[in-house]
């Protein structure tokens, strides 16, 4: 038992230190003004009235979409894939192939489609031109961005959950999978009937996460923004806006609002979620 | 002159940079800012890492801490996003930052960051020496926050050779200038007159036409009509030079540029550090063919005896800090700096808006025998940037950039994206408590 707290008390720190501090504190900040007076909605009201304000819902909202979809069934499918390879070195190999662009840092791992999405430099360059795309420029059109960011999200973040969802496979008993086949099933039927059932868990975790670390779109537009001098990707995203009420408009407790809102918009769904799917039952 | 003077970097490596300080910054914050054992901090872009060395290696006896950060460029308000982290914390401040854009004063006075220059701390004889209007962006209700670095003047840079065999004019006005764009896109097609891709188009272009999109009237007061009558005929102007390819729509810096259209320039109205920053150092131009004339004037302006406008792409600030605990040692780098012919007038890569030292670069550039004839129209035009548009805290390049760029890449004309650029501009000076008049 006391061995039990040693070893949970440094994530506990942690946890106060980084997690639950800040978040008192932006919640302070979000009901506050400068003065430190108590305003109540006051800030709300002005976030939600800024004319970047429903723009930038609409963007995360779309990109969340566009990521949640395909993360859930390339995610699923390529796992299911990767499972029914055989051969060991080559099972082996495409773990590590899927995993590698995960290995990059986020930021770093964006920076490179950068140079790809340029055709004047990109390796891809020929792709672009096939669709008609002769500068960086066309290639970020505001249309294209949640598409864009889906490719780069998808590309930084679906590896590592290829595996984990590979290893979900791995649990999952020999002999149901046995009897499924006995039965008549084939791979498909294998597939819908008896393996995605029991990976449930693991897609409402992978979603929950996902959604709420897709409402923070960041590091993707601020950059994209930064290389395409303003062009695209600036204010795209509530956290992008909340960073701008902050630091281009000093008004650090409107930001803080938006925080809170982002923080309530993720429990909610995590609640949501792990309500619907008896997340955590017992087996 | 330096090949290093790049103020806009091209994308790739700008987002390099914001990477590389973002890491740096959240590694080593606290490091940088203002001490109280006697050691200077400044914080200079790359470009103006040659002048801290230059006073460092010419005053051994300072002890110097030298940070380098992006200068703001583009807007990127590092400057104002640590300061404001830093008056949270109480520390960290630097002494002197030189940003490479012009509207620091519209948050920094506020944020109680700059010290005042004129009250005191430097004498006015000195002051005097700026060239007329250069230090207003950085004068508040008659105080002066910072010493401008540089001029940013536009003029109209044109290649001599190509000029004369192919036996064209320059253009005086706007109209002949219309007028020449469309006889090169019939008899030279390919070249270029000019480019509207880069996010200071609407400075070259719209400020000299004497648009009134950007009227500060007041410390926190804007008035914005991006519809008149000066506005759309010079947009008018653009699509049709941009229909007929005579204008570029990518920007000077982009690597499409570069590869395409760079050998192809007739002429290019730009800002005066066009010259060294993209003829000489990033095109590789070689000496000899470019000269330089005076920026076009609308024909009805000219009749009417108008002094002439020109418009003003960037020309940096040195801000020196209210927290500083080494005032006089601050002050003598930041005098050394900004009118020193040792830096200013030899080593400077863009135009020096310290008069003197002006004249010391522009002896300096006429005998290096890089351009083709007179390079006096840089100094007329140094006092005609129209006073008509103004510095708000609201970036114009970024506006322009993600309201106009989008739709001029899905080939809008600008005219028919004036009404959504007026709205922007609307937009973004109430968010910065602007009280806006249309």
């Amino acid at each position: 038992m006391r061995a039990g707290h040693g070893f949970v008390a440094p994530y506990m720190v942690l946890l106060v230190a980084f997690g639950v501090v800040p978040t008192v504190y932006a919640i302070y900040f979000a009901f506050t003004d400068a003065g430190g007076a108590f305003v109540g909605l006051a800030n709300f009201v002005a976030a939600a009235e800024d004319f970047r304000f429903v723009a930038a819902v609409g963007h995360v909202a779309l990109y969340l979409v566009f990521w949640l979809v395909t993360l859930v069934v390339f995610v699923v499918g390529l796992a299911l894939l990767l499972h029914r390879v055989t051969a060991r070195p080559v099972s082996r190999a495409l773990r590590l192939l899927y995993y590698v662009p995960g290995a990059l840092a986020g930021a770093a791992s964006v920076l490179v489609w950068l140079f790809m999405l340029d055709p004047a430099v990109s390796p891809a360059a020929f792709l672009l031109r096939a669709f008609g795309f002769d500068t960086f420029g066309q290639v970020v059109a505001p249309e294209h961005l949640p598409v864009l960011f889906t490719l780069m999200a998808f590309w930084t973040g679906a590896g590592g959950w290829i595996v984990v969802m590979y290893g979900a496979l791995n649990n999952i008993p020999a002999d149901l999978v046995e009897a499924a086949r006995i039965d008549g099933a084939g791979a498909w039927q294998t597939a819908r009937r008896v393996q995605i059932p029991l990976l449930r868990k693991w897609i409402v975790y992978m979603v929950i996460l996902t959604f709420a670390g897709g409402t923070q779109l960041f590091v993707e537009p601020q950059l994209l923004s930064q290389a395409s001098v303003g062009v695209a990707g600036r204010d795209y995203s509530l956290n992008q806006l909340s960073y701008d009420f902050a630091f281009q408009n000093d008004n650090v407790n409107t930001a803080a609002t938006i925080s809170v809102e982002l923080l309530v918009l993720g429990l909610v769904v995590a609640g949501l979620f792990v309500a619907r799917s008896r997340f955590f039952d017992a087996d | 002159m330096s090949d290093t003077y790049r103020r806009r970097a091209t994308p790739f490596t700008s987002a390099v940079t914001a990477l590389v300080l973002a890491v740096v910054t959240a590694c080593g914050g606290g490091d940088t800012g203002s001490s109280t054992d006697g050691t200077l901090t400044v914080w200079v872009d790359a470009t103006r890492m040659a002048a801290a060395k230059l006073y460092q290696k010419t005053h051994p006896s300072v002890p110097m801490k030298i940070v380098s950060y992006d200068g703001d460029a583009n807007g990127s308000n590092y400057l104002q996003t640590k300061v404001s982290l830093f008056n949270r914390t109480r520390e960290g401040w630097p002494d002197v930052v030189f940003s490479s854009q012009n509207n620091e004063t519209t948050w920094a006075v506020d944020a109680g960051f700059t010290a005042p220059l004129n009250k005191g701390l430097l004498p006015r004889s000195l002051l005097d020496g700026w060239a007329e209007g250069a230090n207003d962006p950085c004068t508040v209700d008659g105080t002066l926050y910072c010493l401008r670095n540089d001029l940013s003047q536009t003029v109209l840079w044109y290649d001599a050779t190509l000029l004369k065999d192919w036996g064209y004019q320059v253009p005086a006005t706007w109209e002949d200038y219309e007028a020449l764009g469309k006889r090169v896109a019939a008899e030279h097609p390919g070249y270029l007159v000019g480019s509207a891709g880069d996010t200071f188009t609407p400075e070259i272009y719209l400020w000299a036409g004497r648009c009134g999109a950007n009227q500060i009237t007041g410390p926190k007061a804007v008035t914005v009509d991006a519809t008149g009558p000066n506005c759309a005929r010079m947009a008018a102007l653009l699509d049709t030079l941009i229909r007929n390819r005579t204008l570029a729509t990518s920007s000077v810096f982009s690597s499409d540029f570069g590869k395409n259209l760079a050998g192809r320039i007739l002429m290019m109205p730009g800002p005066a550090w066009f010259g060294g920053a993209l003829f000489q150092g990033t095109f590789k131009v070689p000496a000899g063919r470019i000269a330089v004339a005076p920026m076009p004037q609308w024909a009805d302006d000219v009749t009417a005896g108008d002094e002439p406008a020109v418009g003003n792409v960037g020309g940096g600030t040195w801000l020196l800090s209210a927290h500083t605990a080494n005032r006089d040692a601050a002050a003598d780098f930041l005098t050394w700096v900004t009118t020193s012919d040792d830096y200013q007038g030899e080593e400077a890569p863009g135009y020096p808006a310290y008069g003197p030292a002006a004249k010391t670069w522009l002896a300096n550039q006429a005998s290096s025998g890089y351009y083709a004839g007179d390079i006096a129209p840089l100094r007329a035009a140094a006092d005609q940037v129209w006073s008509g548009w103004g510095y708000g805290q609201f970036s114009q390049e970024a506006i322009w950039a993600a309201t106009v760029t989008p739709g001029l890449n899905a080939g809008k004309s600008i005219v028919s994206l004036l009404p959504a650029w007026q709205e922007a501009i609307v937009n973004h000076a109430r968010a910065d408590g602007y009280e806006v008049k249309e």
